[in-house]
């Protein structure tokens, strides 16, 4: 796991549900296959309503039309961020689109399980709330070890809940080499 | 935790097996072939070509690992175009949603533990067993090795007193909880649903109140288990033994809260969010383009036996799709009459019944619930209204962005049907509707 994560701002709101992040017409691409995969990344975020894409404006796209990656790393969340359905396709298309991390005030369990176990975006809870605080476009730094974000447009410095019991699973890169190193699996 | 049953359906197997397949190697071999069990049932009835694919999937990996519980689409073929529906819904090993399937083909049971890869899972807690959602990273893991880390949730418990009336049914009860909780009200925690009220609901309601959850964020939903359980667990397990877990006197709750069912109303989850609360009564001047009645909170046969007794001799205002939530359901339909009951010679089925109030009738399977490919029967479009027994009215969820849906129980959405607008069904109620056996047996 990197110590520190830099990158562009997309900022969404509350109850970002993972029909939003992925919705469910694109689920008939299989994630095993790379040239279907990197679908993934294109259609990420689709899903959310154009007024709340990208605050505190709205209207910023994502993904550029016909792209796979955004031109975004971190996304700036509310509450219960990834609540509905367990599709893993959710963290996963963050992760095609080129998200690291994601910094909610809390997340829906299976999402944030998804994320951890999958090894695709690293969840980070923040000890206030950073919707209306941070905006779409400012440039990020966040510092994992240390527990802090810096807003680097800003020069405002927040402070990060530490990552607790799923950390060693984390820095493994997901449930299976954690498995590994804990000798569960050969 | 040692997991009993593993269930994967056609959107997340195909995942999952290539996790399976990239951590554990080419010819590994699933833990246990009598433990997982696949139940194609997201996009079956589409022209999409790469959903057919998916099914191609399952069954080659079914072959591949000599899995013994498989409920094959075999109407969905190598020729291109929508697949033909089964014609007899008694005569297809085709079952539709998994969750309804899973009870009704025996793997659910008091005490195990279940997990799937899809969110509703939970609805096997009516049962009395802990059943949760998971990913495709674990469900690989899962398929690899039969375990999971897990860790024991807090409990919440939601009391209710009293009967069920005969205008309410679970989905009134669920869309009040989640509307006093919201819908990151359990995250984390187990809901359990515990008194007299929850024991005057037939099974099925019960699934309704567990399905739903997970709309409240909760890690599982559980309900005691009573003789309504056991007799249809003890028809229908494809094992023959189970353990029986019982609320413990003294027992800490994380939250407790208590409703009195004679002074609930009709509710309505109003756009875009399970908890955005209301009475029916209230939202009676909302106009509805459509209304839907299926997937597995709202597909059940007695949800199709409520709306048959509302719907019965008059006609819809608007375009009303049903999807029975399995075949067996479906079956059901064509078989039992409007009090639950084998229908005479003389007498219409509920499917009759609806078809003869100008409802359009699909297969059975998830259908619109979840939007799905372009050409899902019943899918929103456009900018419209639709009132809906489904469980979850996200902004896209059931197709159109730009479509508003509101959440309701089968009774109020076929009186909405009918009048046009959002209606309280206690105006077409007069009597208990009895759903005989329906559902149980």
């Amino acid at each position: 796991m990197q110590s520190v994560i830099t990158g562009r701002a997309y900022v969404l709101g509350d109850n970002i549900d993972t029909d939003q992040i992925i919705p469910a017409e694109y689920l008939s691409f299989n994630p095993a296959i790379p040239e279907e995969r990197k679908f993934f990344g294109m259609y990420a975020n689709s899903g959310v309503p154009p007024k709340q894409a990208g605050l505190p404006n709205g209207n910023v796209k994502f993904v550029r039309d016909n792209e796979y990656k955004s031109d975004y790393q971190i996304i700036i969340g509310g509450k219960n961020f990834g609540c509905g359905s367990s599709r893993e396709h959710a963290p996963l298309a963050l992760a095609e689109a080129g998200i690291k991390c994601v910094i909610a005030e809390f997340y829906a369990r299976i999402f944030f399980r998804n994320s951890v176990n999958g090894g695709y975006v690293v969840p980070l809870e923040c000890k206030d709330r950073l919707v209306g605080e941070i905006r779409t476009d400012d440039e990020l730094e966040v510092h994992l070890d240390d527990g802090y974000l810096l807003n680097k447009t800003t020069g405002k410095r927040h402070d990060l809940r530490p990552l607790g019991d799923v950390l060693p699973i984390i820095e493994a890169g997901g449930i299976f080499q954690y498995a590994r190193n804990a000798g569960m699996l050969k | 935790m040692d997991v009993d049953v593993l269930m994967t359906h056609d959107i997340c197997g195909p995942g999952t097996i290539g996790v399976f397949h990239e951590k554990f190697g080419k010819d590994a071999k699933v833990w246990d072939p009598d433990r997982v069990v696949i139940i194609p049932d997201h996009y079956i009835f589409t022209k999409e070509e790469i959903c057919h694919r998916n099914i191609q999937i399952l069954r080659d990996f079914v072959k591949e690992q000599g899995l013994k519980y498989y409920y094959d689409p075999e109407f969905v073929t190598n020729t291109p175009g929508m697949p033909n529906p089964y014609k007899d819904p008694t005569k297809t090993n085709y079952k539709g949603v998994c969750h309804k399937a899973l009870p009704e083909e025996g793997h659910v049971r008091p005490g195990e533990i279940l997990l799937g890869t899809d969110s509703h899972t939970c609805t096997a807690g009516a049962f009395g067993q802990f059943a949760t959602g998971i990913g495709n990273t674990d469900a690989g893991f899962v398929l690899g090795t039969g375990k999971l880390w897990l860790k024991v949730p807090p409990t919440m418990k939601f009391l209710f007193h009293g009967q069920i009336p005969p205008y309410l049914t679970a989905k009134d009860l669920i869309l009040a909880v989640i509307g006093e909780i919201g819908v990151d009200g359990a995250t984390y925690r187990s809901m359990y649903f515990a008194g007299e009220g929850i024991s005057s609901l037939t099974l099925e309601d019960r699934m309704t109140l567990t399905n739903m959850a997970i709309e409240a964020g909760g890690k599982n939903g559980v309900c005691d288990v009573d003789e309504k359980t056991l007799q249809y667990v003890r028809a229908r397990s494809n094992r023959p033994n189970w353990e029986v877990f019982k609320d413990q006197p003294g027992t800490q709750y994380s939250y407790e809260h208590e409703w009195d069912l004679s002074t609930m109303e009709p509710m309505v989850a109003k756009p875009h969010s399970p908890d955005n609360k209301d009475t029916a009564y209230n939202c009676r001047d909302v106009v509805v383009d459509r209304a839907y009645i299926g997937s597995c909170t709202g597909g059940k046969i007695t949800d199709m036996i409520f709306a048959a007794n509302i719907l019965k001799g008059n006609k819809v205002k608007v375009k009303t799709f049903v999807v029975p939530g399995s075949t067996e359901v479906h079956a059901d339909m064509k078989n039992l009459n409007l009090r639950g009951v084998p229908k005479d010679s003389n007498e219409k089925s509920i499917e009759d019944i609806l078809i003869d109030a100008g409802c359009l009738v699909g297969p059975s399977g998830c259908s619109a619930c979840l939007g799905g490919p372009a050409d899902t029967f019943g899918r929103l479009q456009a900018t419209e209204t639709c009132i809906s027994t489904t469980n979850r009215n996200f902004p896209g969820r059931m197709g159109s962005k730009n479509a508003a849906v509101y959440l309701a129980s089968p009774l109020t959405v076929a009186a909405s049907a009918l009048t046009g607008k959002i209606t309280d069904p206690r105006d077409y109620i007069s009597a208990p509707i009895e759903t005989g056996m329906a559902g149980v047996l």
